[in-house]
């Protein structure tokens, strides 16, 4: 991984709490969390366990968009957020809605795309070539000049990855990025992450319910419930502890697979995080 | 069949299916191959450009979207473009009112819904507040309420943790066995694998497979061309040298087959 440092984490949440103007009760209670830079991480938990909000304190939606109690703090890359305007924070966090369809906007794919990058005052060759070099990765050069709204609902979702992916932001939070992916192309996505985490360093945290997809390439995943993080560690850590499905977390098929054997008294000597992986140890004579 | 959009995109070319009564039927294929488009035929919001729609053998064409729709259920695939009621109790009771059924029925089916897709506590609410998963099921909630004879499920599982996930498995199993038709249009293969539907797999709109889950998920050069992955347990029975005649349904199968090999 990219230039990794315990030392100043790049995103910091100290004690924060966080209740919806017109909702019972705590959206999210007394959150911490580091997140190193060159990170990737996996935001994980039950449907409503508060994920989107901390996403949406981290990119500053909370509070300058959202009325609520606020209390902690939140500090990317130097600046606390509830301080700094969102204008600063689009170009430091690159932020990928839930609902493709809040973000895209434009005539055309293309310009969707060069959207934030003209918003940056880029040059214009330097926008036509992310914009190209975008377009490629995510397959999506036969879209560029369809207007964003006639695209089906996966496609949506590549169009708006694009737009935040050309913007190169050091810390980049996608929420829920391959729901409406189809197979392949979702994997693409996570080597896609995977090659930005190790070229240009990007910090990412993911929000994903599909954890076979992005256990092999995460760093940490992190558990949230009922609005608190109630476990952290490696994939195999949080994946072997017997806790996490309480959680709703989906563990892998062959993850099962090898916490079964191991609770059998045959344990593999390393947990496989692909099927491939858990093959080669099985067929091991 | 074949559907052209207004901006001259052919998104159907010339698709041909038979869905038969009490069926449970998957869908799947790559981004803009069609599957919603096609789905959307089903209960006439969209009209073919050429070829032709029969429901239980009457033209669809004929029949009017509100008819087709006492008895077949879509659930949208983004649920912004099915939630329009100022709240939850009102979203799912919607239909239950509109087709006349009667206020005890209603208070049923409505506490059913409520309860079984977590969402007793918004019942109030504005749909607009709810976290993205919890839109889903409520899409989901406000079909299945009025218990259609067809239910149609686009992308049922974006959003859904392993427990919700559970649930929408039993459900779909339930009401198959109840007799009714299903239909579910998916990206998501460990889901799939899962229910065992027949499986139909589009590419381009046109349908270029259909058949057992079973046997199509293990048709790896079909799959990769429409851009569909091998569930886990199909790609590990496919690496491994020595296996079983057929793929591990679910992981206790795996496990006694390894457990078997390993001793
Ligand atoms: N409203 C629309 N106007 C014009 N073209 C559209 C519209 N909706 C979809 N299309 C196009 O029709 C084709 C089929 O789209 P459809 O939504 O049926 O795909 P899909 O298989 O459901 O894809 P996904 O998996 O991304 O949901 C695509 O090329 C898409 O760009
Ligand atoms: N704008 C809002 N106003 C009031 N309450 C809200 C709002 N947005 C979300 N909530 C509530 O806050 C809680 C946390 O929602 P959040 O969207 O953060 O959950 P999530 O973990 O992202 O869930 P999912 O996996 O379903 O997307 C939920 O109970 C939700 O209903
Ligand atoms: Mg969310
Ligand atoms: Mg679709």
């Amino acid at each position: 991984m990219a230039s990794k440092g315990p030392e100043v984490p790049l995103l910091s949440v100290e004690g924060l709490s966080f209740s919806y103007l017109d909702s019972p009760r705590a959206a999210l209670t007394d959150v911490n969390l580091k997140i190193n830079r060159g990170e990737i991480v996996i935001l994980a938990g039950q449907s409503g366990c508060g994920k989107s909000t901390l996403l949406r304190c981290v990119n500053g939606l909370i509070p300058h968009m959202y009325p609520g109690d606020y209390k902690g703090r939140i500090v990317v890359d130097g600046d606390v957020v509830a301080e700094t305007p969102m204008g600063k924070l689009a170009q430091m966090v690159g932020f990928l809605f839930q609902n493709p369809e809040n973000q895209i906007f434009m005539f055309s794919v293309e310009r969707d795309i060069a959207f934030g990058l003209e918003n940056q005052g880029l040059p214009r060759q330097e926008m036509r070539r992310r914009v190209d070099e975008v377009m490629g990765l995510l397959h999506i050069e036969p879209l560029a000049l369809r207007p964003p709204h006639e695209l089906s609902d996966g496609q949506k979702q590549r169009v708006a990855l694009a737009g935040i992916i050309a913007m190169r932001p050091n810390l980049v939070i996608l929420d829920e990025p391959t729901s409406l992916l189809d197979p392949k192309t979702a994997s693409e996505l996570v080597s896609l992450v995977s090659k930005l985490n190790k070229e240009l360093g990007i910090t990412f945290v993911i929000v994903e319910h599909r954890l076979e997809l992005l256990t092999p390439i995460a760093d940490r995943i992190v558990v949230m419930d009922k609005g608190r993080v109630v476990m952290e560690g490696t994939p195999t850590e949080v994946l072997t502890n017997p806790a996490s499905s309480t959680h709703g977390l989906a563990i892998p098929p062959v993850f099962s697979l090898y916490s079964e054997l191991a609770e059998r008294g045959s344990r593999l000597p390393r947990a496989p995080l692909t099927p491939e992986e858990m093959a080669q140890e099985l067929n091991a004579p | 069949m074949t559907f052209v959009h207004q901006n001259g995109v052919k998104a159907l070319d010339g698709v041909s299916l038979t869905i038969e009564k009490h069926e449970l039927v998957g869908i799947v294929g790559e981004n803009g191959a069609g599957k919603t488009t096609l789905v959307r035929h089903i209960n006439g919001l969209l009209r073919p450009t050429s070829g032709s729609v029969l429901i239980d053998g009457a033209d669809a064409r004929g029949t009017s979207v509100a008819k087709l729709s006492r008895k077949i259920g879509i659930a949208f695939q983004n649920p912004d473009h099915q939630l329009f009621s100022e709240s939850v109790e009102h979203e799912i009771t919607f239909a239950l009112k509109n087709f006349g059924f009667d206020d005890a029925l209603i208070e049923q089916r409505l506490n059913w819904a409520l309860d079984f897709f977590g969402l007793k506590e918004y019942h109030k609410s504005s749909p607009l507040i709810l976290s993205g998963g919890e839109k889903k099921r409520l899409t989901l909630a406000s079909i299945l309420a009025w218990d259609p004879e067809v239910v149609v499920l686009d992308e049922p599982t974006v959003g859904q943790d392993a427990i919700q996930k559970a649930k929408l498995l039993e459900i779909a199993r339930t009401l198959h066995s109840a007799g009714k038709t299903i239909i579910i249009v998916s990206h998501d293969v460990e889901f799939l694998w899962s229910l065992q539907p027949r499986l139909v797999v589009m590419k381009r709109g046109r349908v270029v497979e259909d058949g057992p889950c079973a046997v199509v998920m293990q048709e790896r050069e079909l799959l990769e061309d429409a851009r569909v992955s091998q569930p886990q347990l199909v790609a590990l029975y496919e690496s491994l040298s020595r296996r079983p005649a057929s793929p591990f349904q679910d992981v206790s199968q795996a496990l006694s087959w390894v457990s078997g090999e390993r001793r």
